[in-house]
C-alpha cells in the first residue's frame, strides 16, 4: 500500500457515545459559565466578593436593624444606629398609595386597580375562552374606572386635585400606555405609507414631539392650553396631562414600531400583495403581527420610560409619589428622613416595571416560532 | 452544472399538457419599465395561451424577474398594456385585486408566513380574500399540502421546515387560491441540490394538469421536459423565443449561444 492511498469505505455506523463527564449537567454548568477561562474565574471571584460586601449591609439595614414601630425620626434613631426607619411608611403609606383622596373613599380606587387587573387577562392572556366577548368587556374598564375614582352618578364626586401618589402614576400611566400603542402604530404606518400627505403629517408630529421635552408639554398642559382651547372649554388637568403624556410616548413609539416595519423581508410585504391581501389585511394579518413582535423590547422599553416619567407632573404641582414627598419632610416629626422614602417609592415603580418587563420576556418566548 | 444533471432524472409526461388554441391568458403587448431613468424593461411582447409552460432564462440583471412581477404588479410599467385573464392591468386598485386573486406566486426565498403555520399560511387567503369559511378553507389546504406530499407538517411553523418542504409549502399556499396562472420567481435558486427535485417535481405535476406556467429558473432539464417555449432575456429585452429542443441544440442569437455555452458547458 502507497502512502497516497486514502480510499475508505466505511464498514459500520460509529456508536453514538454520552458526552463526557463534567461537560453536562450542574457541574459542566458551572465550569463552562463561571471558571471557563482564567478571567472568567477572576471575574467570578470579584462578583462573588463586591456580592459579599454589599448585600449584608443591606439587608441589615433593611431588615435586620430596621425599625417599624417609631413615631417619628429621632424616636427611630434612638432604636437603632444603622437600621432603616420604615416607621414613616407604615404611617404615611396611605397617603403615598392615593394621595389626599378621602380616606373612608379608598374603596372606590382599590376596586378600580382589582378590575384592572380582571380586564388585563383577556389583553395579556390569548388563550382565554370567549376572548372576543371578554375584550369588549375590557373596554368598558375606562369608563367604570373613571366613575368609581372620580365619581358622580350617584357616587361622591372627588376632585382631581385630591388625587396623588401610585393612585396618580396609575391612571396616568395606564392610560398612557393603553393608548399610545394604538396611535403610535398608526402614526407608525403612516409614516411608512406611500402617501406624501399622511406621511408628511406624521412626519411632523413625530419629530415636533420628540424635539420637545416632556416637561414643556406638560407646562403647556398646565397653563398654556387654556389659551389655545376656546373660552369656556376648560377640561380636567389630570385628563390634560393624560393627554400630553400619550402623545409624547406614542411619537417613541411610532418610532420604534417603524423600526420592527423596516426590519421584516420585504419578501412579506410581497407574498401578502401576491396572495391578493389588501393593505389593511396585510398590516393586520401579515406585517403588524410580526413587526411588533420584533418590537417588543422597544414597546416595553417605552412603556417603562413612560411609566418612570409620569413622576414628572411632580413639576406642575400634581401630588404623584415623589411630590408627596416635601409635605411628608415638612412634618417636623420627620424632617431629615429621605433614603427611607425614596427607597419605598422606588420599591413600589420597581414592582411594576419589574412585572412588565417579565411580561415582555414571556411574550417574546411564546411568540418565537423558529427562525424565518 | 450539478443541477442540470440532477434534473435529468425528472420524469414529465407532455402528452398530458395541453395547450389552448384560442383561450389567451396573459398578453403583454409593449411594455416598457423605467427604474428612474435606467430602462429596465424595453418593449416586451408576449402572448401566453391557456396551459402554457412557459421558462424564462437570462443572465442576472436580464430583466426576467421584473418581468413576471410586473404581471401581478409587484412592479409597476409606465408604458404598454398587461392583460390579465381579460382584465387590463392598470393603477385601478380593484384590477390589481382581482388580477392578483388570479395569479399564484412563488418566490426564490419561498416568503412564508414566519408566525403563522403551515396551515394558516395556506387558508389566510382563501379565508380573508375569497371570504371563504374556515372549515371549508382548511380542507383545501390539506388536499393542496397532500399534493405536495406534505400534510403531516400542517401544524408546524414554517421555521422548523427545510428549504424543499417550504417551498412546496408556498406552491401549495399559491394553490389554494386556485390561481388561472402560477409565476415562478426562480423558486429552486435558494435550494441544496437534493431538494430541488422534489420542488420540480411538484412543479411537473402541475403543468401535467394543465396549470399555466411562467417560471423564471435556471433548470435546464426542467426546461426541456416541461416547457412548451423557452425565452431568452438579456438587457431588459426578449432576445430569442423558442420551442426547447431547438433552442437548446439551435441557437440563433449570439448572446444564446453565449449564454448556454456558459450554463452548460462546466
Amino acid at each position: 500500500m502507497s502512502e497516497t492511498n486514502f480510499a475508505f469505505v466505511a464498514t459500520s455506523d460509529k456508536p453514538q457515545l454520552p458526552a463526557p463527564k463534567g461537560t453536562t449537567g450542574a457541574i459542566g454548568w458551572v465550569r463552562e459559565n463561571l471558571f471557563s477561562s482564567p478571567m472568567n474565574t477572576f471575574l467570578t471571584l470579584l462578583s462573588l466578593f463586591v456580592v459579599y460586601s454589599t448585600v449584608p449591609g443591606l439587608v441589615n439595614w433593611a431588615f435586620v436593624n430596621s425599625v417599624w414601630n417609631a413615631n417619628s425620626l429621632d424616636e427611630c434613631r434612638a432604636l437603632t444606629e444603622n437600621g432603616a426607619c420604615w416607621g414613616v411608611v407604615r404611617e404615611r403609606y396611605h397617603q403615598f398609595l392615593f394621595g389626599f383622596y378621602p380616606s373612608e373613599l379608598y374603596w372606590r380606587p382599590i376596586l378600580a386597580f382589582a378590575l384592572l387587573f380582571v380586564a388585563l387577562v383577556p389583553a395579556l392572556w390569548d388563550g382565554m375562552p370567549k376572548r372576543g366577548l371578554a375584550l369588549m368587556g375590557s373596554m368598558t374598564f375606562p369608563f367604570v374606572a373613571f366613575w368609581l375614582i372620580w365619581g358622580g352618578f350617584g357616587l361622591e364626586p372627588v376632585s382631581s386635585t385630591q388625587l396623588g401618589g401610585l393612585l396618580l402614576t396609575m391612571i396616568i400611566g395606564v392610560s398612557g400606555i393603553s393608548f399610545s400603542l394604538p396611535i403610535g402604530i398608526v402614526l407608525a404606518l403612516s409614516r411608512s405609507s406611500n402617501l406624501p400627505i399622511v406621511k408628511s403629517l406624521a412626519v411632523i408630529f413625530i419629530e415636533f414631539i420628540r424635539g420637545v421635552p416632556l416637561i414643556t408639554l406638560l407646562f403647556v398642559a398646565h397653563v398654556l392650553l387654556n389659551y389655545f382651547l376656546p373660552k369656556g372649554v376648560n377640561f380636567d388637568i389630570v385628563l390634560r396631562v393624560v393627554i400630553m403624556v400619550t402623545l409624547f410616548a406614542s411619537a417613541y413609539m411610532a418610532e420604534v414600531i417603524r423600526g420592527g416595519l423596516a426590519a421584516l423581508p420585504k419578501g412579506q410585504y410581497e407574498a401578502a400583495d401576491a396572495l391578493g391581501l389588501g393593505y389593511w389585511q396585510s398590516m393586520r394579518l401579515i406585517i403588524l403581527p410580526q413587526a411588533l413582535k420584533i418590537s417588543i423590547p422597544g414597546i416595553v422599553n417605552t412603556f417603562i420610560g413612560l411609566f418612570k416619567d409620569t413622576t414628572l407632573v411632580l413639576i406642575i404641582g400634581l401630588m404623584d409619589p415623589l411630590g408627596l414627598v416635601a409635605p411628608t419632610l415638612a412634618d417636623q416629626r420627620w424632617n431629615g428622613i429621605v433614603v427611607e422614602l425614596y427607597a419605598f417609592i422606588a420599591f413600589m415603580f420597581f414592582i411594576f416595571c419589574f412585572a412588565m418587563s417579565r411580561y415582555s420576556m414571556y411574550l417574546e418566548r411564546k411568540l418565537h416560532t423558529g427562525h424565518r | 452544472m450539478s443541477d442540470v444533471n440532477l434534473a435529468e432524472d425528472i420524469q414529465a409526461d407532455r402528452s398530458k399538457m395541453h395547450v389552448s388554441d384560442t383561450d389567451v391568458a396573459i398578453e403583454i403587448t409593449g411594455m416598457n419599465k423605467w427604474y428612474g431613468d435606467f430602462h429596465v424593461l424595453r418593449d416586451i411582447n408576449l402572448k401566453v395561451m391557456r396551459g402554457e409552460r412557459i421558462v424564462i432564462c437570462g443572465p442576472s440583471g436580464s430583466g426576467k424577474s421584473t418581468m413576471i412581477r410586473c404581471i401581478n404588479r409587484l412592479e409597476e410599467h409606465q408604458k404598454g398594456r398587461i392583460v390579465v385573464d381579460g382584465i387590463e392591468l392598470t393603477s385601478d386598485l380593484k384590477k390589481i385585486d382581482e388580477i392578483r386573486r388570479e395569479v399564484g406566486m412563488c418566490f426564490q426565498h419561498f416568503n412564508l408566513f414566519p408566525h403563522l403555520t403551515i396551515l394558516e399560511n395556506c387558508t389566510l387567503a382563501p379565508i380573508w380574500v375569497r371570504k371563504m369559511p374556515k372549515k371549508q378553507a382548511e380542507e383545501i389546504a390539506m388536499h393542496y399540502l397532500e399534493r405536495v406530499k406534505i400534510p403531516e407538517q400542517a401544524n408546524k411553523y414554517p421555521g422548523q421546515l427545510s428549504g424543499g418542504q417550504q417551498q412546496r409549502v408556498a406552491i401549495a399556499r399559491s394553490l389554494c387560491m386556485n390561481p388561472k396562472v402560477m409565476l415562478f420567481d426562480e423558486p429552486t435558486s435558494a435550494l441544496d441540490p437534493e431538494m430541488i427535485k422534489e420542488v420540480l417535481d411538484v412543479m411537473i405535476g402541475l403543468a401535467e394538469e394543465g396549470m399555466t406556467m411562467l417560471c423564471v429558473t435556471h433548470e435546464m432539464g426542467f426546461a426541456r421536459k416541461v416547457a412548451n417555449r423557452v425565452i431568452f432575456m438579456d438587457q431588459g429585452q426578449i432576445v430569442e423565443q423558442n420551442e426547447p429542443e431547438p433552442f437548446f441544440t439551435n441557437p440563433q442569437h449570439e448572446r444564446t449561444k453565449l449564454f448556454l455555452s456558459q450554463i452548460l458547458n462546466h
